[in-house]
């Protein structure tokens, strides 16, 4: 059932290829929230206002485009969680023909400046920024810097705090926050530490640490 | 004009009132009225002249559809008059019937696809085609002057047949059309000699190069609006410059991406009087000279209104700009992907600004500054910039759509993409705002809750509704349960067009849609869970309805030929690639579209829509002749 699928997809968690008959009692609206694993038992107590003999529907919706595409998501979405490492990112939602609905055209002009940017070699290196106890995250292009400097300049404006001083020895003194970022081995670096070109190939995400946490890259707190 | 229509007014009432019907019927095989009245009438009626020029003030189609159904004179004397003719749906009606009822039309607007053909949820191929139409009115209607089409496949050799046939062709608009290429446009050009409109807005157009521009006659051209933003390929730079020169009348040009920026400079010095401006992109590197040349050509054009384009506008261009944003009152920045620090810049000097069409790069902080600043504002469009649902890096939440509520005394109209949505931001701004007329809200995650509150959005659209008493055209979106469309029902009177899609719990959904929006003309849906029970019982209301559109719903086959076997003025196509007769009864069809129609089944369907029969024991027709 595409529209049962569509609505396991909303949810961010990896599941199983899952169709289910829709109830007509309003007993669940807040679909996200619920395991799949409850709807299983569910099935047989259903209430369903349907013709008779639709009980397999579901088994014949697979053609529709819509949940066609549901369903391929969703497999892959399988294979990749079997062969998981510990660094995957999570599954990406599915794409749903023609949601949201904005005109074909209009994606492509913002997906090509993408593109362009992308193939430019070096050009638009965006990773993601987080700052602890900010709710919601950012994304920078690395390559709009020449240095450290300018990028910490940034980093402050953006989330408005302020890093202190960089030494060698000590890391950052004279403030509570202390700007890290992940590198290809998935390790946690104190951003200085590297030469800038250095930095801009291995860097995958930034983050703002705050207080504790960082005690251990010797700042002075 | 209102004595004349105060005039009118009382000859409505003065004249024998005739029963009028809920919907507009063009057969004009249908008896009007008993003889009776019909005698009657004939010794009040007014003379023919004096109708007619009465007539001749009433501009809306739908008021003159109203007049043509008080009684038979009054039908020849407003059919003998209508010089704009409307179709809403192309397959409502035969072309044949419209050319031989409107004798002095002069200007024709058809709508094709349905709506959701925006989307790709109509294959390629379903039809729309505007050759029949164009055949017809160029066999019976020579004097055909403007033809408007939306939606619809346009081929060459229709543009060819327009160019030939209509020796005063002024006007061809083509909305979100495809089928044809740029030789079509070039026989336009060339042989249209009084070609005043022409405008290709989002088309899909087969390029084959810029040389149609040359095409257009060497003396001065009677061209005052030209838009080929659509356009993939580049023009000659010559061409353009000596068509702007030799068309003094030209008020609006909308240039595509590929004309660059170093050249609009000497575009406008030829054409000061634009009112309308769409540019090339805006992203090459100018030096210091050129870029002084330019502002100094932007603060020349006096009368420019509206200011389109600007694809890839770099922030370094945004002061070029200030020279004319004071007059603007038309912006549309959906292609320029600045961020909101540049777009505040640029925001805060167009005071006079009626329409805004935006990406949400505009964040909660540059909506702010609209409602401060932009206190005209009557339409908000803030489109998503991220292609994918997880790209959202952007800071544009609810906030910024009440903050422009609570701003925008005269926003009537918004089309807003948003993440996630609550329903005390709903509340607010229909107590802000109850004069929307248009208000489409896309949640883009779909089932999304009320984030605060994690329960659905019924009450949020329910202040809508209640508030908002002209509301016109609605777009729902979010985790909805059937109390919201009960709502609607009960409060959306005047609600003409309503989308949904993810949404509701049953058949109720629709049951409260059906019998409660008394005005409802198109209503479409996608993967709402309802079935057939609505849809049979509610089947009357189809009828005053232009279309439905279901798609991923649980209609079944059964109910679909039960409809269309009910519903004599009914087409139900089923939108299917395996044939529904292989498949029992019951199973559920995954795309239904029914129109009400004089013309019958169409006869262009292509393999995958199927056209359900009237009769009972034929079953599903596809009656496809190629």
């Amino acid at each position: 059932m595409n529209l049962s699928s569509i609505k396991q997809l909303a949810s961010t968690k990896p599941h199983f290829i899952f169709t289910i008959n829709f109830s007509i009692t309003n007993s669940f609206p807040y679909f996200s929230s619920v395991k799949m694993d409850e709807f299983v038992n569910l099935e047989a107590t259903e209430l369903r206002l349907g013709l008779p003999g639709t009980d397999n529907v579901c088994e014949g919706r697979e053609r529709v485009s819509c949940s066609k595409r549901a369903l391929q998501g969703a497999a892959e979405n399988e294979t990749e969680s079997s062969t998981m490492k510990t660094e995957t990112s999570p599954p990406r939602k599915a794409q749903i023909v023609g949601w949201p609905p904005v005109r074909s055209f209009r994606k492509n002009i913002v997906q090509t400046k993408k593109n362009e940017s992308e193939s430019e070699g070096g050009r638009g290196l965006y990773v993601k920024v987080s700052m602890d106890g900010a709710p919601y995250l950012r994304k920078i292009d690395l390559s709009c810097y020449k240095g450290y400097s300018e990028l910490l300049k940034a980093l402050e404006m953006m989330f408005n705090f302020s890093a202190g001083e960089y030494f060698e020895r000590e890391g950052y003194n004279g403030s509570e926050f202390v700007p890290t970022y992940e590198d290809k081995d998935g390790d946690w670096m104190l951003i200085g530490d590297v030469p800038w070109e250095m930095f801009v190939c291995t860097c995958k995400r930034l983050r703002i640490m705050k207080g504790s946490e960082a005690k251990g890259f010797g700042c002075d707190v | 004009m209102a004595s004349v229509s105060l005039l009118f007014v009382t000859l409505l009432s003065v004249t024998l009132y005739i029963n009028i019907k809920s919907f507009i019927l063009w057969d004009q095989s249908q008896t009007f009225l008993p003889s009776l009245s019909d005698s009657v009438l004939m010794d009040r009626r007014f003379p023919f002249k004096v109708l007619e020029h009465i007539f001749s003030f009433v501009d809306s189609n739908e008021d003159r559809n109203s007049v043509s159904l008080v009684c038979k004179s009054w039908f020849e004397t407003e059919r003998r008059t209508r010089k704009r003719v409307f179709v809403g749906n192309c397959y409502a009606v035969s072309p044949l019937k419209v050319a031989r009822r409107f004798p002095k039309m002069r200007s024709l607007t058809l709508k094709g696809k349905p709506h959701f053909a925006d989307y790709n949820l109509v294959p390629d191929g379903w039809g729309g085609y505007a050759w029949p139409w164009i055949e017809a009115m160029a066999a019976r209607r020579p004097l055909l002057e403007e033809i408007r089409l939306k939606r619809m496949v346009v081929t060459d050799e229709c543009l060819e047949k327009i160019a030939a046939s209509f020796r005063d062709f002024k006007s061809l608009v083509l909305t979100s059309c495809e089928g044809f290429s740029t030789d079509g446009i070039a026989a336009i050009a060339s042989t249209c000699r009084k070609l005043r409109n022409l405008e290709l807005r989002e088309c899909i157009v087969d390029d084959l190069g810029g040389d149609w521009l040359s095409y257009f006659p060497e003396t001065s051209t009677s061209l005052v609006s030209l838009d080929f933003s659509c356009l993939d390929s580049e023009v000659k730079l010559s061409d353009l410059e000596r068509l702007l020169s030799r068309s003094p009348n030209l008020k609006s040009l909308k240039l595509n991406r590929s004309v660059t920026l170093d050249v609009l400079e000497s575009l406008l010095r030829r054409a000061p009087q634009l009112v309308e401006l769409g540019t090339g992109s805006f992203s090459d590197e100018l030096d210091p000279e050129e870029i002084s040349k330019l502002t100094k050509a932007l603060s020349e054009l006096k009368q420019l209104k509206s200011l389109s384009g600007l694809w890839d506008l770099l922030p370094e261009y945004i002061p070029v700009l200030y020279s004319v944003c004071p007059r603007l009152t038309s912006l549309n920045l959906s292609y320029a992907t600045v961020q909101m620090p540049d777009l505040i810049d640029l925001l805060s000097r167009c005071s006079k600004l009626q329409k805004l069409w935006v990406m949400d790069l505009i964040e909660d902080k540059g909506l702010k500054t609209v409602a401060l600043c932009c206190k005209e504002l009557r339409e908000l469009r803030v489109f998503p910039s991220g292609a994918d649902l997880d790209e959202t890096d952007v800071t544009l939440t609810e906030q910024g759509l009440v903050s422009v509520s609570e701003g925008c005394q005269k926003l009537e109209s918004v089309l807003y993409f948003c993440v996630q949505f609550t329903n005390a931001a709903l509340v607010s701004i229909a107590k802000n705002r109850p004069n929307f007329r248009c208000f489409r809200l896309c949640v883009m995650e779909p089932f999304a809750p009320d984030y605060r509150t994690q329960q659905p959005l019924d009450e949020g659209f329910k202040a809508i509704v209640e508030r908002c008493k002209d509301l016109r055209r609605l777009s729902v979106s979010g985790l909805l349960t059937d109390k919201a469309f009960e709502y609607i029902g009960v409060h959306a009177k005047k609600l003409r067009m309503l989308s949904i899609a993810f949404a509701g719990d049953s058949d109720l959904m629709l049951h409260h849609l059906l019998s409660g929006c008394e005005s409802l003309k198109k209503l479409e849906i996608r993967d709402c869970p309802f079935g057939d029970t609505a849809l049979l019982e509610n089947a009357a209301k189809l009828e005053t309805m232009r279309s439905l559109w279901m798609s991923s719903c649980f209609v079944s086959f059964g109910a679909c030929k039960q409809l269309s076997q009910k519903m004599p003025r009914l087409n139900v196509e089923v939108i299917d690639e395996h044939p529904p007769k292989t498949r029992p009864d019951s199973s559920p069809v995954e795309r239904i579209y029914i129109y009400r129609t004089v013309a019958g089944p169409r006869l262009d369907t292509p393999e995958f829509v199927w056209t359900i029969h009237k009769k009972p024991e034929v079953g599903v027709s596809r009656l496809a002749i190629r």
